[in-house]
């Protein structure tokens, strides 16, 4: 029974990257994402001028691009289907409402993988100039790919609130932008003063940059790693009941 | 089998579909008809699983839609409303990918693929994105992509809306073919079809069953079932005298065709044409109506609105 489930799934993300290439939205998505990246590396970054051999002002940047890069490749996700009726379709198909939405994500995910994978010049280009330590850069790009997991679950799940797809791209910025700042004194400012410690503490473990900078250190820490799966598994989860809701709404 | 059980579907105040009860078993071809917004397409939802009824249930061969919709929908094959499907992928892409999800064997796939492509003529634009195709291809499309697994029960909505009279003549030949072991429900709104395809017909309105019967039973409700109609010359002299028969009810003149109502059950045309021949009237056009439906449907629908 968890095979053909598995494979509900997978049925649904070949369809999905079939649609991604079958469209400009993969080309864009995947320029913008390279010409950014290089932008924000060699000038905001200092790659050049800074004189060490690693990637970190490669990867420092990496949580500002996707708090708006990924809302854009994750609005369609549901918006689309219901905006064009397909989702009446596709949620009459004998796959249960994880397996859409576990397909889809992963889609959209190994998507993200792939534009990481491109980023790899990158890597060639300091492993040339100098001897960086490769695990640490291991380490960044696993961070980044599970950073990008986190923001996509986010926005899937904003995608499925609405049909409209400019709502779900800034319900999407909105809510990652509140994880994303969540450690900052920033956010934590709001609660500090009345808020027990406890809740304290905890708004400021909810932070992407926080775990994402541990993991990019090249510490890869189990509870980081969790942490990441924990928010990514919540979200989708949520995803699953919007749509159920909805439904029955 | 198809068991709906006291379906109610409501948005807030407004109720969509009240109480609807009925049964399909297999051989019939429903036609769910009704005015738009009658809840022909919300009944459909929750049939399918799409949609999770307010209160009430429905079985598909036994098994509920609202606590198993999975194994359900295995049995139904599906046509929502307006035929949607991913514009972006080729006909012979969405196909295989509607016809791996249905859990077809995947050495199967291609097989059901070709076989629904010749049904319903795709193989021309097998290759072709859908978003480029004629609004009567991607209906055919959603068709296709309906019948791949060969369901037990099909559930069309609206089947041939956007298809010229050739199309639509091809599709209801399509669904006569299969209709002798399968349930088939089809919406539409289109009366001739329903005398064309349907050997049962419920009408809804305002979400409520108001009638469940035969094409004949429903065109036998008709006024105008076993009337006589004829042109003829000094129509209104021939109105007069035709009002005595005993089996005339009434008559009606209207665009210079004379219209006789029966009184009894049988009899009115024997008598009428005994009139004529005694009579020598001249007489221009001579038929026995069988009924209308669109008039039923009027009547059943809008009763307020007949006269």
């Amino acid at each position: 029974m968890k095979g053909v489930g598995l494979n509900g799934a997978i049925n649904i993300m070949r369809r999905e990257l079939t649609g991604y290439f079958a469209t400009p939205v993969a080309y864009v998505f995947l320029v913008i994402f390279l010409v950014m990246t290089g932008i924000f590396t060699f000038y905001l970054g200092s790659f050049y001028e800074r004189g060490f051999a690693d990637l970190e002002p490669f990867f420092r940047f990496h949580p500002w691009l996707y708090l708006f890069l990924v809302p854009a490749i994750s609005m369609r996700l549901w918006a689309e289907e219901r905006r064009s009726g397909t989702i009446e379709l596709l949620l009459t198909l004998p796959l249960t409402t994880v397996d859409a939405v576990l397909g889809k994500f992963l889609a959209a995910w190994l998507f993200m993988g792939l534009a990481l994978v491109l980023t790899t010049p990158m890597w060639v280009t300091v492993n040339y100039l100098g001897s960086p330590d490769n695990g640490v850069i291991l380490a960044g790009y696993l961070g980044s790919w599970l950073m990008a997991g986190g923001f996509l679950a986010i926005g899937s799940c904003m995608s499925a609130l609405t049909r409209n797809q400019v709502v779900a791209f800034i319900l999407g910025v909105v809510i990652c932008f509140l994880f994303l700042l969540s450690g900052l004194p920033m956010v934590m400012n709001l609660f500090k003063g009345w808020a027990p410690q406890v809740i304290l503490d905890g708004i400021a473990g909810l932070s992407f940059l926080k775990h994402f900078a541990d993991i990019s250190k090249g510490v890869i820490d189990l509870r980081d790693l969790v942490y990441f799966v924990l928010v990514i598994g919540f979200w989708l989860f949520a995803n699953v009941l919007v749509l159920e809701i909805k439904k029955a709404e | 089998m198809i068991e709906a059980k006291s379906l109610c579907k409501r948005y807030g105040s407004f109720t969509a579909v009240n109480d609807l009860s009925f049964t399909v078993e297999a051989g019939q071809v429903l036609g769910f008809l009704g005015p738009n917004g009658a809840g022909k397409s919300t009944t459909m939802k929750m049939l399918t699983g799409f949609l999770t009824p307010t209160s009430g249930t429905a079985l598909i061969n036994g098994i509920d839609v609202t606590e198993n919709s999975v194994a359900a929908c295995k049995h139904i094959g599906y046509l929502p409303e307006g035929a949607p499907s991913y514009g972006e992928m080729t006909v012979q892409q969405f196909l295989a990918f509607v016809a791996r999800a249905r859990l077809i064997d995947s050495r199967e796939v291609a097989g059901h693929v070709a076989e629904a492509v010749e049904k319903l003529n795709l193989s021309a634009v097998l290759q072709q994105p859908i978003e480029t195709l004629s609004k009567g291809f991607k209906r055919r499309v959603g068709l296709a992509q309906a019948i791949i697994h060969d369901p037990q029960i099909l559930i069309l909505d609206e089947p041939t809306d956007g298809l010229d009279p050739n199309q639509k003549h091809e599709v209801r030949r399509l669904i006569q073919d299969m209709a002798r072991d399968k349930i088939i429900v089809i919406s539409t709104h289109i009366l001739e079809e329903v005398e064309a395809v349907c050997n049962r017909i419920i009408i809804i309105s305002d979400g409520k069953l108001l009638a469940d019967d035969t094409p004949h039973g429903l065109i036998a409700r008709s006024r105008y079932h076993n009337a006589v109609s004829m042109v003829v010359a000094g129509a209104e002299k021939v109105a007069s005298a035709l009002s005595e028969l005993p089996e005339v009810a009434s008559a009606e003149l209207r665009d210079g065709e004379l219209t006789l109502f029966p009184a009894g059950e049988s009899g009115l045309f024997e008598a009428v044409t005994a009139a004529i021949s005694a009579n020598q009237w001249e007489v221009l056009a001579l038929r026995l109506e069988v009924g209308r439906l669109d008039e039923v449907f009027r009547s059943i629908t809008r009763p307020e609105a007949t006269r």
